[in-house]
């Protein structure tokens, strides 16, 4: 697999650095000094310079994520929406109910993390 | 059941050892992701969208009733409450940590469980028919030689680095119920002009980007050689596959490359070497492996008992089930029973712990103790005595595992998708679902018969799309989710690749495409009993493409 570090950076609107938390595979997102996993709280760009330097922090940070990609967003009204289906996904998890009892959970967990930040 | 002995047990405890030290030294930051990743993945452990993934083989799609009381538990505690029974034999946890993954591990060991080689370019899970030891056509019990095979390749330093994967399948009844047909390395059992016993060896076959049918490479194999001519396989493999390029690295690439009847040829010249050696079964090491597996005391019992019959007379859904779901057993007086995880509005294949430990718990009542894993994401209790099937269908309803869908258009066999996986292009839940809900009417799934409906995510084609009555396969078109639809495919001792019916169709027309195909079938069949594969082999596929596409 090529390092994203080599590869071309080819940005077309808004972008983030994604990837997994090490510890559970959690989505997370690169902002200024570490990652969160609430995407309204990730670094925004438009600029492949500037996309390059955050997907350089990112691969650097191996301790504390794996897989980091530069993702698409959608800005609307000053909020950032995942750019494409898979990130939405990653976001909010499935799109079909999870099997009880445990959807009613993983649905208030998911609430939390819409606020939640995290330094790793 | 197969009971392991000092040596399986001792190395799978070593296992755990080994990557709880690992996981360790990854978290303290002492190994890298990429120094990390090969040493997850000989444990099973992938990193999917949203989280980790635990995928642990059940050999031969055999489970004791204490092993899946262990899955359940792995489910409520390392995971989100529930599994996800996979199409070879396997069982996947999408929502594991890292941090838990060796304790997790180390429970399911305790059982005789683990995740080595259900991921990596190694021999994978070997795969059986999930009603082997119990079928009426079987011409004996396949699961021996799956075991044979399975110590000879685990953890066998020549073959833990193979081009790529590579997956075994061993069958030994007249009707293909393991999809042999597209497996890498498939065994078919099955009796000479002699009268003797052996193998018909079949390589090449598999999904993916580039589908192949496996082709016979030797007709006739006695036991004796089975796993000399295996490692044959494998070594002419290991050698001759290419290895600059991933999608061109499987066997069936080789056999189709340089011809099944040269492939061969190399396979011999390896053969004759190695034949007479250390790796040819004498008949008491292959009577110490028989006779590890234990058989049920079964009673001396009468097919078609009085109380099954009053049964089937008195409640007309039960009647439904035990037509749908019941099968016929080698032993009189006991049946095979498949449990349906496919419930409307379900995910196909998925267990709530809850559900497996009522299954266990059922499974200890009714069925020995033992309960079995089918390729077609479905579990069975392969030991239920006829006279209390009713008593059993009670139960099983009442946990959610008696929808009479069994080898209906709602037993559909689906990938994760989009929903879960990282290779995925589309989702295949949501379109599974759909799909159930428009032909929930039990009494419409009924009429159409036996109709497959298999769904990939992606062209990796873990959903046997290509294999599929109706195969479907999801594809990205300028960031949308379209599917295209092949039809006439089929996995079984007869198997062919579907044939695509033409472009591909969005997401919301899916389950409009299968309802015209449905009601294309409805038209067409001769008469009612005639089945959709057979009236698409009649009609050829020109018909129903027509229908599809006439109004779109």
């Amino acid at each position: 697999m090529t390092s994203p570090l080599d590869q071309k950076i080819k940005i077309t609107g808004p972008v983030v650095v994604t990837a997994n938390r090490v510890g559970d595979g959690a989505v997370v997102y690169r902002r200024a000094g570490g990652w969160t996993t609430a995407l309204g709280e990730a670094d925004i760009t438009t600029n492949a310079t500037v996309a390059r330097e955050l997907i350089k922090a990112a691969v650097a940070d191996d301790l504390n994520a794996v897989g980091a990609y530069i993702a698409p967003v959608k800005l609307n009204g000053g909020g950032v929406e995942p750019g494409n289906l898979r990130e939405s996904i990653r976001r909010d998890g499935p799109t079909i109910p999870l099997p009880e009892p445990f959807e009613i959970d993983n649905m208030v967990a998911r609430k939390k993390n819409q606020d939640a930040h995290v330094s790793l | 059941m197969y009971l392991y002995d000092d040596f399986d047990r001792t190395l799978v405890a070593e296992r755990v050892a080994d990557f709880r030290d690992q996981v360790a030294r990854r978290l303290s930051g002492e190994l890298t992701e990429d120094e990390f990743k090969p040493l997850r993945l000989m444990n099973g452990v992938y990193l999917q969208l949203h989280a980790y993934m635990l995928r642990i083989s059940i050999p031969y799609g055999t489970l004791s009733s204490q092993q899946l009381r262990m899955l359940a538990h792995v489910a409520r505690r390392y995971d989100r409450g529930y599994g996800h029974f996979t199409t070879r034999q396997n069982i996947q946890f999408h929502w594991i940590k890292l941090k838990e993954l060796p304790d997790a591990m180390a429970d399911l060991a305790s059982v005789g469980m683990h995740g080595m080689q259900t991921s990596g370019n190694n021999v994978r899970n070997v795969t059986t028919d999930q009603w082997a030891g119990v079928a009426p056509d079987e011409i004996e019990d396949p699961r021996v030689w799956a075991e044979v095979i399975r110590q000879h390749v685990t953890l066998h330093p020549e073959f833990s680095f193979l081009p790529r994967k590579f997956k075994i399948a061993v069958g030994a009844a007249a009707h293909d119920r393991a999809a042999l047909r597209i497996h890498d390395l498939a065994l078919r059992l099955h009796r000479n002009g002699a009268g003797e016993t052996g193998f018909e060896v079949m390589v090449g076959g598999g999904l993916g980007r580039t589908p192949y049918l496996v082709k016979t490479v030797k007709p006739f194999l006695q036991k004796r050689d089975v796993l000399s001519y295996v490692e044959a396989v494998l070594r002419t493999y290991n050698q001759f596959a290419r290895r600059d390029n991933i999608w061109k690295a499987r066997i069936k690439i080789l056999v189709h490359d340089l011809g099944a009847e040269a492939f061969a040829k190399e396979v011999d010249v390896e053969w004759q070497s190695i034949k007479d050696g250390p790796l040819a079964l004498d008949a008491a090491v292959i009577a110490e492996i028989a006779g590890r597996f234990s058989y049920p005391q079964y009673q001396r019992l009468d097919d078609g008992p009085p109380e099954l019959a009053a049964a089937r007379r008195g409640d007309r859904r039960f009647d439904a089930w035990a037509n749908n779901a019941v099968a016929n057993h080698k032993v009189p007086g006991y049946a095979i029973v498949t449990l349906s995880l496919k419930p409307e509005g379900g995910t196909p294949g998925d267990a709530t712990a809850e559900q497996m430990d009522a299954i266990a718990d059922l499974a200890d009542r009714y069925s020995f103790g033992e309960i079995r894993v089918g390729h077609e994401q479905n579990l069975a209790l392969p030991h239920v005595a006829q006279r209390e099937l009713a008593a059993l269908w009670r139960e099983l309803d009442a946990i959610g595992v008696a929808t009479p869908n069994v080898g209906l258009v709602s037993d559909i066999i689906a990938c994760p998708g989009l929903d879960y996986c990282g290779l995925a292009n589309a989702r295949s839940i949501p379109i599974a679902q759909e799909i159930a809900s428009r032909f929930c009417n039990l009494d419409l799934a009924r009429d159409l018969g036996r109709l497959h409906i298999n769904i990939s995510g992606c062209i990796n084609a873990c959903g046997h799309h290509h294999v599929g009555h109706i195969g479907i396969l999801g594809v990205e078109k300028n960031g949308e989710e379209f599917y295209q639809i092949t039809l006439g495919g089929k996995a079984d001792d007869d198997a062919k690749l579907g044939a695509l019916i033409g472009p591909a169709v969005p997401y919301a027309q899916v389950a409009d495409v299968v309802e015209d195909i449905a009601a294309a079938y409805v038209e067409l069949r001769e008469r009612p009993d005639e089945l959709f594969i057979d009236t698409l082999k009649r009609t050829g596929i020109e018909p129903f493409r027509e229908r599809v596409y006439a109004a779109r």
